[in-house]
């Protein structure tokens, strides 16, 4: 396998004794009269109940939302009752379950809190999603939503059209990656869509933004994600399984001057990234990519050194993506067979790896998965993705 | 290539006009310089002073020195086409109705320092697949907001045909035209300029029908001519008008005007003044009156839907020109009432265009040296705007230079005009 990616020296502090834990989620509906609060509050009612501690003990809360407006994380601790001494609110979309992991980690390192609640929740209305658009971003105000685009669907089938001329991608490769993830959404008993998916489906489905069919665009709907950050002997005094961060790398507006994006900030980071964990791509057991758009899968496996630019549709061809084949990705289908519920689209493959590191898996369990690796993406503004992310977790034991 | 248009069918009257929905209007106070620029007929970015930096989408601080001296500049407009895409699904009303549509992403050449921008853009049917040469123009869109249309490097045949650009152009072609008076040497020039650029129904207003003018029966026989009886001076004769043809007007251009030449002590008493003001202001609040809401009605109905209301101002409406005081005035006043027009009209897509003339190579012109805008210049001047995506025009070498000495600085501008420069 090709590797241009090599582990560079890490002068970063390890994140040592730190531990994630207790994951949780509140099924997904498509549409929901609740507002984001009650998302939010089912979630951390969710880690009281299966951490077993009392709310009070969350002195720390990282949250994110997108549907939250006027309030952001000030609201939740209000709303909710919680008196926590180390507050964030990260509105960042696809990369805010590993920019969470992160932040508490440090927190619950430099002992500023002890039990960061990591947070991500959304409720969608039945016009919610295109008022989001509508208010996206100033970029987006002033130059995208004007011409029509509908939201990232046109964003994303510019990045996909360029990739198909530039490295040969086929529709069929993008299909595959579908079909596998709707595999393993089959068995996780939260994903919104529940019927197989043919490849034959895939390819003949209508068109929204060419090359972009219907397949390859996630489904708007409410959902909450939410689980711990904490020291490792607090979570074995509770008895909690947890999973260990081995490294991790963000990145915001990498690349600016690629006339189309066709790489992430991973490019630049992804040395970092396995220098700090200390392995390398062969180690991976499996990968929660971020999948808004199949192409990104694309892009992740070019990025974080498991094949080399240009050759993610070889690389495709070459494996098996479902959770027991050769290159296990979205191991709960990921949001393209889940949903995309708003920010907690950002934490689903957060949360989906703490489960399968610690042997929790709802779906079915990677066989012996030990390390995962997890990407985060998000932002469209304009034309791209401004911040991506990732982290790779081990299992505790 | 673009598929010429055809004549469209007669409208079933049975069937619902549908209503008049207009693409997103809201944008950001900096990114109204785009519009500033697309309302002129000039693709304008930022461009930074300081390191020469070219910026897209429209920013406070430059992206790559911070400075926050950025000059709004016309661009070339040239680049390539590096990704597309048609959209079979929208999320907003008025593409849903016109889908497919297509759209790309057009790397502007590098032309400056920096590596220039990356542009989202309304893409031209005629232009070929990525990666294609495109030229770019900034435009308006049916709510009056800018945005930016890639077209092939070379016209193509019926190239503004094109479905897309017909929505981003108020083109005369199969459009039927009102001339709300024909007799002057202006208005024979724009009913003959409609015509040629494919007008099929030319209503020409007539104030006065016992006066004759030389041209005007050569007018007055062509097949595409109906003539109507219309004098602005008269309520009830506009209203008349208006109740004959308005629910089928679709370019209005209002070619009424008194024009005298007196300074202020030149001719003693008001009548004269009144006389202009009557025509020229009143005439036009009349007309706006009673032509402006069937037209906005009719906005969107089908694809030769009403788009246009033409104002044939005057240089002389932005500074007064004193030996023609009164008349300044009077066009000042319509320029004033062409605003609030504007911004009633834009709710339905119908688009004010105004034109700000230098002196016309008319009788009340005698008197002044050239350059003047003969009539056939002002009426291609007009078929110009209804063509492209501008709503402000300023025909002739004189407008364009007060244009630009109003703009630097108004009152340097009224100071030179005192002293007769
Ligand atoms: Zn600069």
């Amino acid at each position: 396998m090709t590797q241009p990616i090599t582990r560079s020296a890490s002068r970063r502090a390890p994140y040592d004794g730190i531990v994630v834990t207790t994951p949780v989620s509140i099924p997904y509906v498509r549409f929901s009269t609740r507002g984001a609060h009650w998302w939010i509050g089912r979630a951390l009612a969710a880690l009281v109940r299966d951490s077993g501690l009392s709310k009070d003990r969350f002195d720390g809360v990282c949250a994110t939302s997108m549907s939250l407006a006027p309030d952001t994380a000030v609201g939740i601790v209000q709303h909710h009752g919680l008196t926590p001494r180390w507050l964030d609110f990260i509105p960042m979309g696809g990369v805010t379950g590993v920019v969470a992991m992160r932040r508490a980690a440090r927190a619950v390192q430099a002992g500023d809190a002890d039990i960061v609640a990591c947070v991500a929740g959304d409720t969608n209305h039945i016009d919610s999603f295109r008022q989001g658009l509508e208010n996206f971003s100033q970029f987006g105000k002033d130059a995208v939503y004007p011409v029509g685009t509908g939201g990232p669907n046109a964003s994303f089938a510019f990045l996909t059209d360029y990739y198909m001329r530039t490295y040969g991608a086929r529709r069929e490769d993008f299909g595959k990656m579908c079909v596998a993830q709707r595999e393993n959404a089959l068995a996780y008993p939260h994903a919104l869509f529940k019927a197989p998916l043919t490849l034959e489906q895939y390819m003949t489905a209508r068109p929204i933004a060419e090359p972009v069919h219907l397949f390859d665009c996630v489904m708007p709907c409410a959902g909450a994600e939410a689980y711990l950050v904490m020291r490792e002997d607090e979570a074995r005094g509770l008895g909690l399984s947890f999973g260990r961060i081995l490294g991790t790398i963000e990145r915001h507006n990498a690349f600016p001057d690629d006339p189309v994006q066709y790489r992430g900030g991973w490019a630049m980071d992804g040395g970092e990234l396995y220098g700090m964990a200390g392995v390398s791509p062969d180690d991976i057991d499996f990968f929660e990519t971020y999948d808004d758009y199949p192409v990104i899968n694309m892009l992740q496996f070019e990025d974080l050194g498991f094949c080399a630019k240009g050759e993610a549709p070889d690389f495709v061809r070459s494996h098996t993506m479902t959770t027991g084949g050769s290159f296990p990705i979205n191991t709960s289908g990921g949001q393209l067979s889940v949903g995309q519920a708003g920010g907690a689209g950002g934490f689903l493959g957060t949360v989906e790896a703490i489960r399968q590191v610690t042997g929790q898996a709802l779906g079915r369990p990677v066989p012996d998965a030990k390390i995962g690796l997890v990407g985060g993406f998000g932002m469209i503004s304009y034309d791209r993705g401004v911040c991506s992310a990732a982290a790779i977790l081990a299992a505790g034991d | 290539m673009a598929a010429p248009l055809k004549k469209p069918k007669r409208k079933n009257p049975v069937l619902r006009t549908r209503a008049p929905m207009l693409p997103p209007a809201p944008r950001s106070r900096i990114s109204l310089g785009l519009t500033s620029g697309a309302a002129r007929g000039v693709f304008e970015l930022q461009v930074c002073r300081d390191c020469g930096a070219v910026q897209y989408p429209p920013r406070e601080a430059c992206k790559e020195c911070l400075s926050d001296r950025l000059d709004w500049t016309p661009h070339s407009g040239r680049g390539e086409l590096v990704a597309h895409t048609t959209l079979r699904h929208a999320m907003e009303n008025y593409f849903r109705e016109r889908l497919p549509w297509r759209l790309g992403i057009v790397k502007l050449d590098n032309d400056g320092p920096h590596e220039a921008p990356s542009l989202i853009v309304h893409v031209h049917g005629d232009c070929a697949e990525p990666p294609a040469r495109v030229r770019i123009r900034a435009m308006l869109d049916r709510s009056g907001q800018a945005v930016l249309l890639a077209l092939p490097e070379k016209d193509t045949p019926h190239m503004s045909d094109d479905p897309q650009m017909r929505e981003l152009t108020c083109d005369p072609k199969f459009r039927k035209v009102f001339v709300t008076d024909g007799k002057g040497p202006v208005g024979q020039a724009v009913v003959k300029a409609m015509i040629a650029a494919g007008s099929d129904l030319v209503w020409v207003g007539e104030a006065a029908p016992w006066k004759k003018i030389p041209g005007f029966e050569e007018i007055a026989a062509l097949p595409e001519v109906t003539m109507v009886d219309l004098d602005v001076t008269n309520p009830d004769s506009v209203k008349r008008c208006a109740g004959q043809i308005g629910p089928k007007v679709d370019i209005l251009v209002n070619t009424a005007e008194q024009h005298r030449a007196y300074t202020v002590g030149g001719r003693y008493g008001t009548e004269n003044a009144r006389a202009e003001m009557e025509i020229n202001y009143f005439g036009l609040l009349r007309l706006a009156q009673e032509f402006g809401p069937v037209m906005m009605s009719r906005g969107a109905d089908t694809e030769t839907n009403a788009v246009a209301w033409v104002n044939i101002l005057s240089i002389f409406a932005l500074a007064n020109k004193p030996d023609q005081s009164t008349f300044s005035a009077s066009k000042a006043a319509a320029h004033s009432l062409a605003q609030a027009m504007r911004a009633g009209m834009h709710r339905s897509g119908v688009r004010v265009i105004n034109l700000y003339p230098g002196p016309l190579d008319v009788e009340w012109n005698q008197e002044l040296r050239p350059p003047k805008v003969t009539p056939a210049a002002l009426a291609r001047a007009i078929v110009g705007a209804l063509q492209g995506g501008a709503e402000d025009v300023y025909p002739g070498d004189v407008a364009k230079d007060w244009y630009e000495r109003w703009r630097r600085d108004p009152k340097v501008l009224e100071r030179e005009l005192a002293h007769g420069e």
